[in-house]
Parts: structure tokens; sequence; C-alpha cells
């Protein structure tokens, strides 16, 4: 670890975390960034078409113009690097990454949600290997096949719905009685001759030799075995906020801050989908990592 | 220069990054879309024993998704 401690460190690089960044730069702020991926959630969406100033731009698309305009201030991105922990003591707080350690003297968190998993076996092994979270990456290696979506919500239906046209057949497994999501797309998925629902069922195991073969279903008639060869898995978000301890989170592990983006600990903001911020949307990101990042200016500016 | 091939679909973002990455040192390569390509979707799944992208077979090194490092270190850059 160097002895370099940074006027701020922003953890994430999706809308909220690159909005922050810009912020810093233009504050002339002494900040790193450092973050697994670029474009966070964005990078994976599909069409967006509620980002004001964009009447239509598609996810990766825009996930390329934060990155641009990012790197146009020179600020720099620690991407491909994980956060593990985060410690404060003193008022400076330490970042512990899958690389190195840092020092700064504010943070802000911003480093999203990813997919939610299954937690039964045979997932960890066959992640990959026929078990996805990302339909509309993955999808492809499914054409003419069987394949289960897991989940009932919206992100489960535009899974089938995009795998409609590629699979042989669906079955949607879903743990609720009956399926969420929009009822245009529900009555489009439960329209077609290819899908199948599994109501009021639970994934229990995913079986295979190197590639998926079968799931194993609890059903409320009994447990069942379905083949396939793909599972999407499609139960909605989990907060990436597992590397803080002392900071307060709700029951959902989101990190709660006030409406200035202040967490319990001073010195320490929170932005976008990994708080409890009332709507997860890119553009609230975005505005959220800009409010972190000028009350993290304030902040220094007492501080001194 | 290496041979290179990147296995990707139009609509996953560590493709997009991986082929800006080789774009931006310079690196010449060939885009396969496996969602238009069934035959090449089964050659990489045989290739790399896994259904991921995107996936970057230099020289016959595959590597599996975006690894900067490892595609750095195949391409000798």
């Amino acid at each position: 670890m160097t002895d370099k401690i940074y006027e701020l460190i922003i953890i994430g690089a999706g809308p909220a975390g690159i909005t922050a960044g810009v912020y810093a730069a233009r504050k002339k702020m002494d900040c790193l960034v450092i973050s697994v991926d670029i474009g966070g959630q964005t990078a994976w969406s599909g069409d967006v078409e509620n980002y004001t100033g964009y009447q239509f731009i598609s996810g990766p698309e825009l996930a390329a113009k934060f990155e641009e305009h990012i790197k146009r201030y020179g600020i720099d991105v620690n991407e491909g690097e994980e956060v593990q922990e985060v410690t404060s003591s003193e008022g400076i707080h330490k970042i512990k990454t899958t690389s190195g350690e840092y020092k700064a003297k504010t943070l802000i968190i911003a480093s999203g949600k990813r997919s939610r998993e299954l937690g039964v076996p045979g997932e960890e092994k066959f992640k990959n290997k026929g078990l996805t979270y990302c339909a509309t990456c993955d999808g492809p290696f499914f054409e003419n096949k069987d394949v289960v979506i897991v989940g009932g919500g919206n992100s489960a239906l535009d899974a089938a719905l995009q795998m409609e046209k590629i699979a042989s057949f669906i079955t949607i497994v879903n743990v609720t009685p009956e399926l969420g999501g929009d009822l245009i797309m529900q009555e489009k998925v439960v329209g077609s001759k290819k899908v199948k629902v599994l109501n009021g069922s639970e994934v229990m195991e995913v079986i295979g030799d190197k590639f998926v073969d079968k799931i194993k279903v609890k059903t409320p008639s009994g447990e069942i075995e379905v083949p396939c060869k793909g599972v999407f898995v499609e139960i909605g978000l989990m907060p990436n906020s597992a590397f803080t301890k002392d900071i307060k989170k709700n029951d959902m592990d989101e990190i709660i801050v006030n409406c200035q983006t202040e967490t319990n600990i001073p010195g320490i903001f929170a932005a976008g989908d990994v708080t409890n911020v009332a709507e997860k949307q890119i553009i609230i990101a975005a505005g959220e990592g800009a409010k972190a990042s000028l009350r993290a200016f304030k902040h220094l500016a007492e501080m001194r | 220069m290496k041979n290179v091939k990147v296995y990707s679909t139009p609509t996953c973002s560590f493709c997009i990054r991986a082929k800006q990455f080789l774009t931006d040192n310079n690196v010449e390569f060939e885009s396969i879309d496996i969602s238009t390509d069934p035959e090449r979707a089964k050659e990489i799944v045989e290739k790399s024993g896994q259904m991921g992208v995107p996936v970057l077979d230099i020289e016959g090194e595959i590597i599996v998704g975006f690894d900067k490092d490892k595609i750095t270190s195949a391409l000798g850059i």
C-alpha cells in the first residue's frame, strides 16, 4: 500500500459512479475510480428510451458514452478491480481490493446491483455451462433447444419472449402462485404454444455432466425433473454491499442514505442502485452520483 | 500479426468492450456473431468447453470473457 491519500475514491463505474467522477473532475478533486466493469447494469440493458437527451439509445451505447465522458476528464479508472473490504478510522477510509489497498478522505459507494443467484446445488458448477444470468448475451447458444427460465417478473418474461424466437420449448419456473410483471408481456408469454408455466414451483437442483441436462423442480403436486439444455436465472437483483460491515443497510442489504447521499459514517456517501433510494433508474443513479460528489466536495472543505 | 478471432453476440457488453480493446490496440481480428451462425456457436462450445461469450481465439489460445491481462499476454502487447 502506498501512503498516498486520495481526496475521493469512487467504488463503481455505472451511471452513479461515472457521474460522481465527472463532477469530481470539474471540482479538481484528487480522485480514483475502482470498478469491476464500466457501465454497470446499463451495459447489460436492452433499449433505453428514458434517459434525457437520448430519445433512443441502446444500453451498451449509453455505457460507451459514459466511459467516453469520464475518460475525457482524465480521471483514473481502475477497471477489473473488485473491492473486498472498506474500513474507517480517524476520518480516513481504507479500501482493500483484489489487487491492492488504497486510502481516501472521502468515499462514494456506487457499486450497484448484480443478479440474484438461486443458491441450489449445481448452480456454481454449471455457470456458463448452460446456466446463465443474461438471456440477452447468451441466448443464441440455445437455438432449437429446450430451456428453463427461473422467475416470474418482468425480467423473466422478457427473457421468455427473447427465447421464444430461439429455443424449441420454454418452461418457466415461478415461485409465486401467479406470474407478475406487465400484463401485456404476461399475455404474450402465456399465449405462446412454446411456453409452459409452473407456478408455485422452485428449482431444487441443476443436474448434468459437462453441461446442463435437467433440473429438479418442487411443484405443488410433487417433485419433477425437467430436461433442458439451458437455465436462465431471472430472479431479480441484489446490492453489491458485502464489503461494507460498518455501514448501515436495510433488510434488502441496500446502503441507507439520507437525501444528501450521506451514510451513517461521516465521509462515506453512497449513490445509485446499491442504496435505498426510491427508484432504480439510470437517470436517478446519475443524479444521485452528482449529489454524492458535490456532498463529498463540501465534506472535504469542512475538514480543512 | 497473430490470428485473432472474437466469438460474440451483438448485445453482450463485454464482447463490445473486448472488441473495442483490440481496436484501440490496433489488433486486427475476425468478429464472429454466433447469434446468426449456429455452426460457429457449436464450434466455440467445443473449443472452450463452455457456453458464454465473448470467447477469444488468439493463435489457438482460448480466452473466455474479457480478461485484459490474459489478452495482452497472449498478444504479447
